[in-house]
């Protein structure tokens, strides 16, 4: 029988939650880098037991923790993030020029066929490679060099790039998305970079349908379907159809637009999920209920999963990274929230239990389905 | 033989329980005490000072001999007590965070 296990990444370490294909009784192991902020953690595709950590603290800095042995042992490997050439300035909060400095690892994305090649999407934004494990990191400079880089903005949780998307069927596509810049494309292997941000539209930016500045919070895709794509902008889900060359809004019935993460059904790529929260200054359920919606038509239709969730006084976020889905059938969905629960699904989100109701605070969730 | 303290957590990092103890060549410095901790430990490179610049990182403070020498210069000899290994050089976590 198949076996899941779960990454979770909390601001004070790592989890690793396993089970059977059953997804009724967990192992919980942790914390792994106790005290540390555990931005991501993710495994290989080519070899599910090679996984990736950021580990940072404000004391400390950043650490690359690489297991392995799928998170039982654990090895630091290049932590020496050094952007290309002079780095040059973008926008601060506000508006003057803003020298670009490396803060913290937010997303870390290996590669669909090496186990050794790892992306890393870096605050201030930008985007770096590893080809040897992660002993060793280059920027990706064509992108902070696009001629829009010195007008980026950061978000109100800084300057980060936070969706990093490979393409199975095109493997020089690279999508990734920052706050609060946009979604970038590049169909070179990471060369040369466009924004890919026409339809969106972001009241309280100077130009609402500008090129860049939106603050996009994540991009999901289907892998059989890559040129189709899934965004939970700051406010608004979107939708495109022709791999980010335009976009359209499929909020529909949400009860709001804002939220942080956004996924797609393993096995059914026109079913996606969100997780709508009250607004951009409140950041938790609206009602104090804690809802899934599900959309089974890529958007504007969307139906609340309730059961298992608290439906009354629920004030958690989930936050961007925190949402994920395993491979097997029916499709099991997870998502942690900022009160250190990492709820399950079974069965494609009908219905919801946590494996774990007291973690810290949670900033990711991965899902790694095992033979 | 210098003897260097760690804070707890680049004491896991690095898999070391107690003090650290270097042998440093030349004068004792800052610079030569953690080019030395950062060649025999090189997981800790950038933990403790940035990697380019070697700017000590903003919560990271240098004690020894109940002196704060966070601000001394990088070159600067360290107390003649610490270069003979009679006390430690102390890297503190700073206290921060409420």
């Amino acid at each position: 029988m198949s076996r899941v296990r779960v990454l979770v990444g909390t601001r004070k370490g790592a989890f690793v939650l396993t089970a059977d294909g059953k997804r009724e009784q967990w192992d919980v192991n942790g914390p792994h880098f106790g005290g540390w902020e555990i931005y991501h953690v993710k495994g290989s595709p080519a070899d599910p037991n090679r996984l990736y950590a950021s580990q940072s603290s404000g004391w400390f800095g950043q650490l690359i923790q690489r297991s392995s042995d799928g998170g039982k042992t654990w090895e630091p490997v290049g932590n020496k993030f050094v952007y290309d050439g002079v780095p040059g300035t973008h926008q601060w909060y506000d508006g003057t020029p803003h020298p670009w400095e490396f803060a913290r690892v937010w997303h870390l994305e290996p590669s669909l066929t090496d186990p050794d090649t790892v992306y890393a999407g870096v605050e201030d934004a930008a985007l770096f490679r590893s080809v040897d494990g992660g002993q060793t990191w280059q920027e990706l400079a064509g992108l902070r060099g696009h001629p829009s880089g010195s007008s980026w903005q950061p978000g109100a949780g800084g300057m980060c790039l936070h969706t990093i998307l490979l393409d199975p069927s095109h493997p020089e596509r690279i999508f990734i998305a920052i706050s609060a810049a946009g979604a970038f494309r590049s169909d070179d292997a990471g060369k040369t970079w466009r924004p890919v941000n026409r339809g969106l539209t972001s009241e309280g930016i100077p130009n609402p349908t500008g090129e860049v500045g939106h603050c996009v919070h994540r991009i999901a895709r289907h892998p059989s379907r890559p040129g189709v794509l899934f965004m939970q902008k700051h406010w608004d889900v979107m939708r495109s159809d022709d791999a980010g060359e335009s976009w359209q809004e499929v909020s529909g019935n949400l009860p709001t637009d804002f939220g942080f993460p956004i996924d797609v059904h393993a096995h059914e790529p026109n079913t996606i999920y969100v997780v709508p929260i009250k607004s951009d200054s409140e950041h938790y359920p609206p009602e104090g209920k804690l809802r899934v919606y599900r959309s089974r038509t890529g958007g504007h239709e969307w139906e609340a999963l309730t059961n298992g969730l608290p439906q009354r006084h629920c004030y958690v976020n989930v936050l961007r990274d925190a949402m994920a889905v395993d491979g097997l059938d029916p499709c099991g969905v997870y998502f942690g929230t900022t009160g250190g629960q990492v709820y399950v699904s079974a069965d494609a989100g009908d219905n919801w239990t946590p494996i774990v109701r007291d973690l810290p605070s949670v900033v990711s969730v991965e899902a790694q389905t095992l033979p | 033989m210098i003897r260097v303290v760690l804070p707890a957590h680049l004491r896991t990092l690095a898999g070391v329980n107690g003090e650290v103890k270097l042998d440093v060549a030349g004068p004792v410095t800052q610079r030569a005490v953690l080019d030395t901790l950062e060649a025999a430990y090189p997981m800790l490179r950038g933990t403790i000072r940035d990697h380019v610049t070697h700017q000590r990182r903003a919560f990271v403070r240098f004690f020894a001999c109940e002196r704060d020498l966070s601000h001394d210069l990088p070159d600067a000899p360290l107390p003649e007590a610490v270069a003979v290994g009679a006390e430690p050089l102390l890297v503190v976590g700073a206290m921060a965070g409420g």
